[in-house]
This record gives C-alpha cells, structure tokens and sequence, in this order.
C-alpha cells in the first residue's frame, strides 16, 4: 500500500515544496486579497444600508462569507495547472508518459499541490488578519468547525478534480488562455465569489444546488457559520461526494482520450 | 522472441493546416483544413539484449516517433511491437518500468530543484528499494562525476552537465533498454566525448541495449556497430556502417601532401576534388585499381612529403543515401 501511493505523495510534497519558495507571490497575493475583501465588503455594507427588505443572510454572515472567500481563494479551479501547461507546451510532457504510474493519478497529485500550496501560505495569516481587525466572525460551534474542515477537505478535492480537467483540455487547445478566459469568470461566479450564493433569487438556487461548485466556497463557508446547521452537514457533503465521483471518472476518460490522440509538440 | 520487435508499424498525424497571413488565419477559424502526415510507413526491425543501434534521419524522418512508440507514448495506427513482450502503449506502466528514455532537447528534471531532490522524487515515482536506488545512483555519479552539481537547482546548470543528470536521471531505475533520442545535441565538444563515453561503458559494461538517435556522425562512428536509416518513415538501410559504407560508396580518398606547390597530380583512375595549398585531395575506386598500384604509380611520378588514404566522412555517405532516396 505505502509503495503504491508513494508516487504520487512524493511528487505532491515536492510540488507543495516549491511553490513554498515563491514567498514574493505570496506576499502580492495576500495584499490583493485584502484590498479585494475590503472592496467587497464595503459593496456589501452599502447594498444593506439601502435595503429595507429581510435578506437571507446577516451582514455580518455575508462579511464572514466573504473573508472566507479571500482567505481560501486559492481553491477555486479557475485555471489549468501551470506546470502541466509548460509541459504540454514544451512536449515535455512526453516524460509524463514514460513514468509507471497511473497518469491520472499522479496529475491529480500535483494538481493538489498546486491549488493547497498557495493557499495554505496565504490562507492563515489573512485568515488571522481577518478575525482581529476586519470583522470575521469565529465557526458558530465546534460542531460547525469540525463540518467546515470536513467539507474544506471536499471541497480542495472537487477543486482539484476540476483542475485536472482543465488541464487536459490543454493537450487539444495546448495555449491554455483561452480555457481560463471562459473558465475563471463563469467559476468565481457559481462559486459564489462575486456574491454570495445565498443573495441569489430562488429559482437560481435550485440550479446552483444541483452545479458542482456550490461544494467548493458557498456550502463549506455556511458550515462554518452555522448558516447551514450541523444537521444537514452530510448532505453537503454527500453533494461533494458525488460530484467527486463524477469529476474523476470523467477526467479519466477524457485524458484516456487525450493520451490516444496524442501530438507531441515539437517532434 | 527477441528483445525488441517492430514489426509493420504505421503511423499517421493529421495536422491542422493554416494558410498564411491574416485572411488565412480567419480561414482556419471557418473551416479547418488537415493534411494527413505519415511519420511512420510499415517500419520493422529487432533488436538483441545488448545491442547498441545508431537510429539516423534527416529531421521529420520519423526517428523520434519510432522511439515514443517504443516507450508507450504515442499509440500506432496498425503493426506489432513488443518489448521484453510487452506492448508500450497496451502495458504501458509496466513497460515504463523497465525502459529509460532522454530525450536530449528537454530535461527530466525539475526545473527549479536541486539535482538530488530530482533523483530522490523519481527513486519514489519509480518506487526503487532506497538500498538499490543509492547503489545506482552513486556509480552514476562516480562514471559521470556528478557529485559536485547534486545541490545545484536544474534551472542553473550549463547543458552539457544537464544532460549528464538527465542520463542518470534514466538509469535509476536499471532498465534494460535506453532510448537516447539525440542525447548530444548542442553540446560542447568535451562534453560530447563525456557522454559517448558513458553510453559506451554503459552498454559493454551492464549490456543495457541502446537505441540512439542522432544526426551527429561522430556519436554513430564511435559508438555503433549497426546503423538503421530512416527516411520519410521508412527503413532504408539497416547494417553495419561498413556495408553500410562499402554499399553506397567503394570510393576512397587520396590525400597527398606535395613538396612543390605549383604541381598538379594526373592519373586516369583518380578523380581530382579540391586543392589547399600543399594539399590535394583525390578520389579513387579501389575496385578498379588497387591501392598499392596507385600509391607507387604516384610516388614514382610525383615528388611528395606524405600521403594518406581514407574513407570518406561518414556525413558524405549518409547524404548519398538520402540522395538516392531524393529525402532533399
């Protein structure tokens, strides 16, 4: 068993590694994130101070929400792996294929690491920032906080598993621009990055509870604030459960696919 | 069974086309046109365990594409190919266990790595006993003399000591095959005998059956004693270089050196080819005059500090061949 999975928890913790060392990224990305959650913050005051009408969510739920989003940022599938990309771009990414193992596998593992590495920097310190100083509230209970790390996990899978699709669609359009052009805007909005998913009307909800993305910011966050309460914790994740599923035997198929098709640049 | 068969491969692209310029690019977003390319056209050899076979072509000969074939990486469109009966793409894993592969234009490395760590991971992807894996690693760095770039991350190291890393980088993992798809391209020329150097001990020592593909006459003449060529995806000759050379050209050159410059050497069996000063280079067919003949027929009528006979370059051979086969 440990020989099995070693592959790809090598090649994780390596990835995890060195993106460690990029701590100037870190640094910009922390201070945008900041700016960004305080621009969406104040939006959020004013459109409560003009409303007389009971919203679904508190405000200080909604400022909670959105410090979360900041904080965890880093998890939404809005891009192929850039490592993956430089390799199909280069055709170095016929090493890829010479290597025994599950081809799958190993690009989940270094998916992963791209998308929780980054984050991981980023997230505790704003986290942090965010709890003294700019109105994030506490997990509701410890029962909500036990949830909410369950569904974190969820939902760093489902990112991942989204990731690894866009990243194969890279062996037919190889630029990989264009993917995340379409991508990005359609995922930070399902994801409930610009508003948060609760504020939309309710015939967009019964959509976006079937979508996939709720499972990656909305649902974790309102585990985390008791907006969801603790008794329906398992459905959300169960929602993940199936959607992860879902993502994984279709980027397996699809890059089974892409394997048989194959053109490696540059002869 | 032998080692390594290849029997009728078949390989085609299909390859998006794009007319030139603005109106051609727009063109290309309406209606895509493909041309069908066939890198591959019914190639058959075998290989033996320990063999060592120079593979050469003119570029988009098909060279590369035959070696990801063989290392699962490209799937064919027909024809039979097993190594150690294994099929590449069909066992894929299981073949890429027991085969190394450089390709020399890229690394196997990870860019922003120190070398070590590089081997470490692939000791883990390759899941090598850590007893074997330092084993190997340190006669690779003892033959290659790598210890001293062991901390140096990848993205730092000059080209020829990348591919220094990146050959052991293949043969951690003790296969028995290695491809080298043009291991010496763009190297100095220190570093090039460096590296024919360790294919050489590499094959005689540890019988590792080599397939190299090159266009640098040097590494084939030096390390190959059976040369297949390929071109516009087929076999075209595939022996030793010497009936490879007695094949396309008996022909031999004459090199004299004369003591007084203004003379010119004629004989009715030689062919004149250039002058450099003192230096006049000739050439002959030994079939139709023997070597001797013509030596002491010249000595006597010439006045002449030395001389010498050779074979013609290996490149000239070569770019016969291709003629022949109108690969220009």
């Amino acid at each position: 068993m440990q020989s099995f999975v070693l592959p790809y928890t090598a090649v994780l913790s390596a990835r995890f590694r060195m993106i460690l060392q990029y701590r100037a990224a870190a640094i910009a990305g922390f201070v945008t994130q900041i700016g960004w959650g305080a621009i969406r913050v104040m939006a959020m005051e004013a459109f409560y101070r003009s409303t007389s009408a009971p919203q679904p969510m508190h405000l200080e739920d909604v400022v909670t929400y959105i410090w979360l989003g900041q904080a965890l940022l880093g998890l939404l599938p809005w891009n192929p792996d850039t490592e993956i990309r430089n390799m199909v771009r280069s055709g170095t990414v016929a090493y890829e294929l010479v290597r025994p193992v599950n081809l799958y596998t190993y690009w989940f593992s270094r998916s992963m690491a791209f998308r929780l590495a980054p984050t991981f920097m980023r997230s505790i310190p704003l986290a942090i920032l965010a709890l003294l100083f700019f109105g994030m509230q506490a997990p509701a209970s410890p029962e909500a906080l036990l949830f909410w790390l369950a569904a974190t996990v969820g939902a760093v899978l489902l990112s991942t598993a989204l990731t690894v699709i866009l990243s194969i669609t890279l062996m037919w359009t190889i630029a990989g621009e264009g993917v995340s052009f379409l991508v990005s805007p359609v995922i930070y909005f399902l994801a409930g990055m610009v508003i948060p998913l609760p504020l939309f009307p309710d015939w967009a909800q019964r959509v976006l509870d079937i979508l996939p993305f709720r499972g990656i910011c909305d649902a974790p966050f309102r585990l985390y604030m008791g907006h969801i309460p603790a008794t329906e914790a398992w459905e959300v994740l169960f929602h993940q459960v199936i959607w992860i599923v879902i993502l994984v035997a279709f980027g397996a198929w699809l890059l089974s696919r892409a394997t048989r098709r194959l053109v490696v640049q540059g002869g | 069974m032998p080692h390594i068969l290849v029997d009728n491969i078949v390989k085609t692209f299909r390859i998006a086309q794009r007319r030139p310029g603005l109106w051609g690019a727009l063109h290309g977003v309406v209606r895509r046109e493909y041309r069908t390319i066939k890198a591959l056209d019914r190639v058959s050899f075998e290989l033996e365990p320990g063999e060592l076979v120079g593979y050469i072509g003119p570029n988009g000969a098909g060279k590369s594409t035959t070696v990801k074939v063989l290392s699962g990486i490209l799937v064919p469109d027909s024809g039979r190919c097993e190594i150690d009966g294994r099929i590449p793409w069909r066992n894929r894993i299981s073949n890429a266990a027991n085969i190394g592969v450089v390709f020399g234009q890229r690394t196997q490395l990870w860019w922003d790595l120190p070398v070590i760590e590089s081997f470490d991971l692939l000791r883990d992807i390759y899941r090598i006993e850590n007893g074997d894996y330092l084993r190997a690693r340190d006669e690779l760095a003892v033959l290659m003399d790598l210890e001293p770039l062991y901390d140096v991350p990848v993205r730092q190291l000059s080209l020829g000591q990348r591919m220094r890393c990146d050959l052991a980088a293949a043969l951690l993992h003790a296969p028995s095959v290695l491809f080298l798809d043009e291991p010496t391209i763009g190297l100095d020329a220190v570093s090039k005998l460096a590296v024919r150097d360790f294919i050489k001990r590499l094959n005689r020592d540890r019988g590792v059956t080599v397939v190299l593909t090159t266009h640098d006459m040097d590494d084939i003449e030096a390390l190959c004693d059976r040369v297949m060529v390929i071109g516009h995806g087929r076999i075209l000759s595939d022996s030793t270089l010497d009936d490879l050379r007695t094949r396309v050209t008996r022909e031999r050159r004459l090199i004299i050196d004369l003591l007084d410059e203004g003379q010119a050497i004629e004989d009715p069996d030689v062919t004149f080819i250039s002058r450099n000063g003192n230096r006049v280079h000739l050439q002959f067919d030994p079939d139709r005059v023997p070597t001797a003949a013509l030596i002491s027929r010249i000595t006597a009528k010439y006045a002449i500090k030395d001389l010498f006979v050779e074979n013609p370059p290996i490149e000239e051979i070569i770019s016969r061949l291709y003629d022949e086969h109108e690969l220009r």
